[in-house]
């Protein structure tokens, strides 16, 4: 947290995209009060009245609600209905456990089981079945579920579980800041598709903000402002101002090809962060996929077999319908650590064994991604973009490796096809000796680049404002490495937060780029920002 | 994929055995899960369902047990039954599985 004259400045993760202006309140959840028990007979009998209870009222809400929201109150419905589940509960209360101490037991001991492990939807079900837990609660305690009127209209909760996501009025609140919660949540999904700004990850939010007080929820860079400035006000205002305006201007070009206002052509392309967050972009908004980390196939600290990696890579390019699919391999180290396969203790890890320099290092895991990604390269335009790369010999030991694993697909027969073979240039090495490199295209990383340009650390708070993306030395090394490309005759784009930032755009296109990989969410807006250029 | 239905020891206990590719990139989520167990629990067997061959069988009419199975895109799932109509059962689950869950 940073503070400037009363101003507070909570840093969080955004969830939803938005910029409200308004008044933060807190919502804090009742406190459980303890019911007089009856006999087990009797408990048993509140026991199946009250699930019989919260399953009316969550039909009854689900029908008030679009289909996206009823079939996320379906699970619950159905947790409702499972025996297996059930059975435990009614055992407790055969043995003299009063119906709320056993419900709760039981369904408490699930959300540890879905609480733990790595999968983000996996762990985003717990918050289900804590919706569900204080449903029943709520009925076995004789309470209906509160309705909440709060005085202001930005909520700031320790977490929102989907019932009582749906069950705000939106129309009255505009926005959510939580403690927990994650961007790939129920309620994320909810609030994306509803246009919610919502912001997660603001760990002491709740405690910061003790009575309801005038807030910013910026949830265009994931923040909260508590008690904003004049200052502060007067730059929100300017950018309320534009967004409005952009936004109904963007949401009639993002299903249209990227051109600028000369009608020269940008090919607009989309990260893929995480493969799941596919399902809600319609491919015929892009030109493809022009970055895939490969870390989050990585993520519970094993290697997956290379079928489960093939098969992921295959779902890639059968949704790009013919259209490319960059795929980098595995980026471990840096700010994201893998165990068992990063270097620990480093003193600088960003300066360290990170991307390709750890690839190298085992090549097993390097070869086995390959040999997954040329399989998969049979189906469509499969691309391999390799991090980090700092001199041509590492390159050259990539398709050293890609060669020997072609050879032995050939050799057993096994469909696959020769991909292309990319690199990241985000380290400044690289970006000034670009034609030393031999590559079949270039993908500015400019996150990195910035970082190692202005050598400002990404993850060192006290130095965000010197690693500004402006810095004319930046700009200069992305418009080399632009201009290499065109020499050379390969393609290039660029692939970090810059061009996801439409104000950055401008910038961009004066450095000759006309390939751009944005985040999903951004793709109007950043057509938009293309077609006011020149 | 469906697999001929096993050979029953008990004549009075059919019972029935399939497998099915998950289709869908982000794997058995809820919303598949809710479908599944509503389809078996149509049915008068005893239905069973594990995610690939060392996987433990769960009871297919508990939504919270099929979810807990975390099964992935490309897993495979095994179907299996016992007692009335075990075949049946057997096959409108690898059926719908088949179908990618009726996915839009």
């Amino acid at each position: 947290m940073t503070e400037t004259s009363g101003e507070r400045i909570l840093e969080g993760v955004c969830a939803a995209d938005g910029l409200v202006v308004g008044r933060a309140v807190p919502l804090v959840s009742s406190a459980h009060v303890h019911r007089a028990a009856g006999s087990p007979g009797e408990e048993r009998g509140v026991l199946v009245q009250a699930i019989a209870h919260a399953s009316e009222q969550l039909d009854k809400l689900a029908q008030s609600q679009d289909e996206m929201g009823a079939e996320i109150l379906e699970f619950q419905t159905a947790l409702l209905e499972d025996e297996d589940l059930l059975a435990p509960v009614y055992a407790a209360v055969e043995t003299g456990l009063p119906a709320d101490q056993a419900w709760m037991r039981v369904i408490d001991g699930e959300i540890v089981e879905y609480r733990e492990g790595e999968d983000d939807y996996f762990r985003a079900r717990a918050d289900d079945l804590l919706d569900l837990r204080d449903r029943v609660l709520s009925v076995l305690q004789g309470k209906e579920p509160a309705r909440i009127e709060l005085d202001g209209d930005i909520i700031v909760a320790r977490d929102l579980t989907p019932s009582r996501f749906l069950e705000l009025d939106w129309s009255v609140y505009r926005g959510a800041a939580l403690c927990g919660g994650s961007p790939t949540s129920h309620v994320a999904i909810l609030a994306r598709a509803r246009g919610i700004p919502l912001v997660v990850g603001l760990e002491d939010a709740l405690e910061t903000l003790q009575e309801a007080c005038p807030a910013v929820l910026d949830a265009e860079s994931g923040r909260l402002i508590l008690g904003p400035t004049p200052g502060t006000l007067e730059e929100i205002a300017g950018r309320l101002h534009a967004r409005k305006a952009d936004d109904a201007a963007a949401r009639s070009l993002i299903g249209e090809a990227a051109a600028t206002a000369r009608g020269e052509h940008v090919e607009i392309l989309i990260n893929a962060d995480d493969p799941r967050v596919l399902a809600e972009v319609p491919v015929a908004q892009c030109d493809g996929i022009g970055l895939t980390r490969t870390e989050f196939l990585f993520s519970d600290g094993m290697l997956p077999d290379a079928q489960k990696q093939y098969e992921v890579y295959r779902d890639l390019v059968t949704w790009a319908e013919g259209r490319p699919v960059i795929i980098r391999t595995l980026d471990a180290g840096g700010d994201k650590p893998i165990p068992g396969v990063t270097v620990d203790d480093e003193s600088n890890p960003f300066l360290g064994l990170r991307g390709v320099r750890l690839s190298l290092i085992t090549p097993e895991v390097l070869k086995q991604q390959l040999r997954a990604l040329a399989r998969a390269a049979a189906l469509g335009p499969l691309k391999i973009m390799i991090p980090m790369v700092t001199v041509p010999e590492e390159v050259d030991a990539v398709r050293a490796l890609l060669n020997a694993v072609l050879s032995e697909l050939a050799a057993e027969g096994v469909a696959h096809a020769r991909p292309q073979i990319g690199m990241m240039v985000e380290v400044p090495a690289a970006a000034l000796t670009a034609e030393r490199f031999k590559v079949d295209f270039f993908s500015i990383g400019s996150n990195d680049l910035i970082q190692y340009t202005t050598a400002c650390a990404r993850d060192n708070p006290a130095v965000t404002r010197l690693a500004n993306p402006k810095n004319p030395a930046v700009l200069e090394l992305i418009r080399r490495t632009v201009e290499a490309a065109a020499r050379m005759g390969v393609e290039v784009s660029l692939c970090g937060d810059m061009a996801s930032d439409p104000e950055r755009i401008p910038d961009l296109l004066d450095c000759g780029l006309r390939r751009l990989s944005v985040a999903p969410a951004q793709v109007g807006r950043v057509k938009l920002a293309v077609r006011r250029y020149g | 994929m469906t697999d001929a239905p096993a050979e029953s020891a008990d004549p009075n206990q059919p019972a029935a055995s399939g497998q099915a590719k998950i289709l869908d990139p982000t794997g058995l989520h809820a919303r598949p899960a809710v479908k599944l167990t509503k389809l078996a629990k149509t049915h008068e067997a005893t239905v069973e369902i594990r995610a690939g061959e060392e996987g433990k069988w769960v009871n297919a009419k508990s939504p919270n047990a099929v979810m807990k199975l975390k099964a992935g895109s490309g897993e495979i799932l095994f179907v299996r039954a016992e007692g009335a109509q075990a075949s049946e059962a057997v096959n409108a689950l690898v059926a719908l599985i088949e179908r990618d869950f009726d996915a839009e």
